[in-house]
């Protein structure tokens, strides 16, 4: 009996210790901009939606995080609009012809744009430091 | 007692059999696109093969799991659930399953990765998520002491419910207006629906283990209740490796890489244990529920030492967006979680016997090897492009997967090799002669 004591407390216990990890999580206030580009969070957060409903991320990674077919995004956008453009329109090798209305063209560049602005996916640019932990070049060692 | 073919748990077991062939098939149709870019680019193409790959083997893991805790739990308890919820129950998911598909099939995605599907039919899984937690609820609240496999399966239950509804906020904008903190979101939730539905079937591995050596002391001893704990713990707050590119806050880094890896030592001596239990007679008895449980046991040690390296941020960085990963996730649902579930499958859908054919005997080998050469193929693939990562100039991105051709080749036919060998293996529920339900339920 005092044994499920035991196991009831602990379980309580990790699943409060998560609520609140969950809850610092979901109200962070925090813009993550680390670029000077001026963004339009409403447009960019419909064009989150255009990247799911085109499933970009079957291919594509943002941060290394998505598929590997294709190359990552996070970056992308520094390479201008109509680069972005060209290959929805032409497609290219495994990736097809996508039939974007213009709208969600732009609402998926500012989405693009507004992750470039967080920093930089390339691993090359990243250092390592005693504790094995890692930071983006920009950023110091906390 | 003579199971039922019929009933709910039997029939969540084959609903997940032939949602594992799919998913091999896609997977295999998926995976020839790595050689011939163009292969049905027009028609369906990586952007729809991927989501019907996974989400197959996903719903596989999930209704697996299910069929068999409600196998399980009829042997169990003889406490009685409403038949009522249990055909809803299947219902639901049925009704999903052929939406999911229909809107894959259409292109008509609007999810995010690995629930690719428009949000709607999230709605009819977890409706049916919740019938699920009712009926277990009514099989084991008068159960004393409770097992650490129902402690396990209680917990994945309830926490998958909760984090599949976590995995939805992004709906409310508000969510998903910081970029950040929706991606720290997303793979937090990515992270722990993993853990909760391991929870479901490492608790069927404990199940199965009870039964096979006829001892109960692998799921009432202090070590098993110390797995569970450690396996819980790193279910909640295990996510942060996926986050060690992405801008987070840094607590988000140090909690992934200071929770990791310590669960699956415990679980390799739980199994240890059991293994050393065993009798040559029962192993005899139980013969693939037995070496299908072994088979997950060896692949423990390969995506253990995966995983260690992966848990390292300054190693992570040249694993994290390559194949390693797609080793790590194939090693784990294909090594650990698919031979736990065909295991179950098995012990509760097949009467114990040793008639399986020499064929099917070499099936089960042909599976172990093409999935090992799988793997390496994956890795080497992982090692292609961690170094054109790390290449100055860096050549474009298209000669870089020109030159991984050779090994996407072995991985495209070690693949295929995998994906053939266990269809085999899994049309043997579907044939009479072993169709003929479980003597010993």
């Amino acid at each position: 009996m005092k044994s499920v004591h035991y196991i009831a407390i602990t379980y309580i216990i990790l699943s409060i210790s998560y609520l609140v990890l969950s809850f610092v999580i979901y109200t962070d206030t925090d813009t993550y901009q680390v670029k000077s580009q001026e963004i339009d969070v409403s447009t960019a957060s419909q064009g989150r939606l255009v990247w799911q409903k085109y499933n970009c991320q079957a291919c594509h990674q943002l941060y290394g995080l998505g598929g590997f077919l294709g190359p990552d995004l996070t970056n992308v956008s520094q390479k201008g609009f109509f680069y972005v453009d060209a290959f929805l329109k032409t497609g290219v090798n495994s990736m097809p012809e996508f039939s974007l209305s213009e709208e969600e063209t732009h609402q998926l560049f500012e989405f693009l744009k507004s992750v470039d602005n967080t920093g930089n996916a390339a691993p090359a640019t990243y250092n390592t430091f005693w504790n094995g932990m890692i930071q983006p070049e920009h950023e110091t060692q906390p | 007692m003579k199971p039922n073919r019929n009933s709910i748990g039997a029939l969540f077991l084959k609903t997940a059999l032939i949602l594992l062939v799919l998913g091999l098939i896609f997977g295999a149709l998926a995976s020839v696109i790595y050689i011939v870019p163009e292969f049905l680019k027009n028609n369906f193409g990586l952007t729809a093969l991927r989501p019907l790959h996974v989400s197959s083997v996903v719903f596989w893991i999930l209704l697996a799991a299910t069929g068999s805790i409600y196998l399980a739990l009829e042997n169990i308890t003889p406490k009685q659930s409403s038949t009522l919820l249990q055909k809803l129950h299947l219902i639901f998911w049925w009704m999903a399953l052929a939406g999911i598909f229909y809107s894959y099939f259409t292109k008509n995605f609007g999810g995010r990765e690995y629930w690719e599907y428009p949000s709607v039919y999230a709605l009819l899984i977890g409706i049916a998520w919740v019938l699920f937690l009712i009926l277990f609820i009514q099989k084991v609240r008068t159960m004393r002491p409770w097992p650490v496999y129902i402690w396990m399966w209680m917990t994945g239950i309830v926490y998958f419910l909760f984090i599949f509804i976590e995995n939805y906020l992004w709906v409310i904008p508000w969510f998903r207006e910081i970029f950040v903190k929706d991606m720290v979101i997303q793979w937090k939730a990515a992270g722990s629906i993993v853990g909760a539905y391991n929870m479901l079937v490492y608790g069927v591995a404990f199940y199965l283990m009870e039964r096979i050596s006829k001892q109960s002391v692998p799921s009432y001893n202090k070590w098993a209740f110390a797995l569970f704990f450690l396996s819980f713990f790193n279910m909640l707050f295990n996510w942060g490796h996926h986050l060690y590119l992405v801008p987070a806050k840094p607590y988000i880094h140090y909690i992934g890489y200071a929770v990791s890896m310590t669960e699956w030592v415990f679980f390799i001596k739980i199994l240890w244990n059991w293994h050393k239990q065993v009798t040559e007679a029962e192993t005899y008895y139980h013969y693939f529920p037995y070496r299908f449980l072994l088979a997950s046991n060896f692949w423990l040690f390969f995506n253990l030492t995966l995983a260690l390296f992966m848990s390292i941020p300054a190693i992570n960085l040249y694993m994290h967006g390559t194949h390693f990963i797609t080793a790590h996730a194939m090693g784990t649902t294909i090594g650990i979680n698919t031979m736990i579930l065909l295991a179950a499958a098995f012990e509760q859908l097949l009467p114990k016997q040793s008639s399986f054919s020499k064929g099917s005997k070499r099936t089960f080998w042909v599976i172990q090897l093409s999935l090992l050469l799988f793997l390496v193929f994956l890795l080497l693939m992982g090692i292609h492009k961690s170094i054109w990562f790390f290449q100055d100039p860096q050549p474009p991105f298209s000669e870089m997967m020109e030159k991984m051709k050779f090994w996407s080749a072995g991985f495209m036919i070690s693949g295929i090799t995998l994906a053939i060998s266990v269809v085999l293996m899994v049309t043997l529920f579907f044939r009479k002669k072993f169709a003929q339900g479980n003597p010993n339920h």
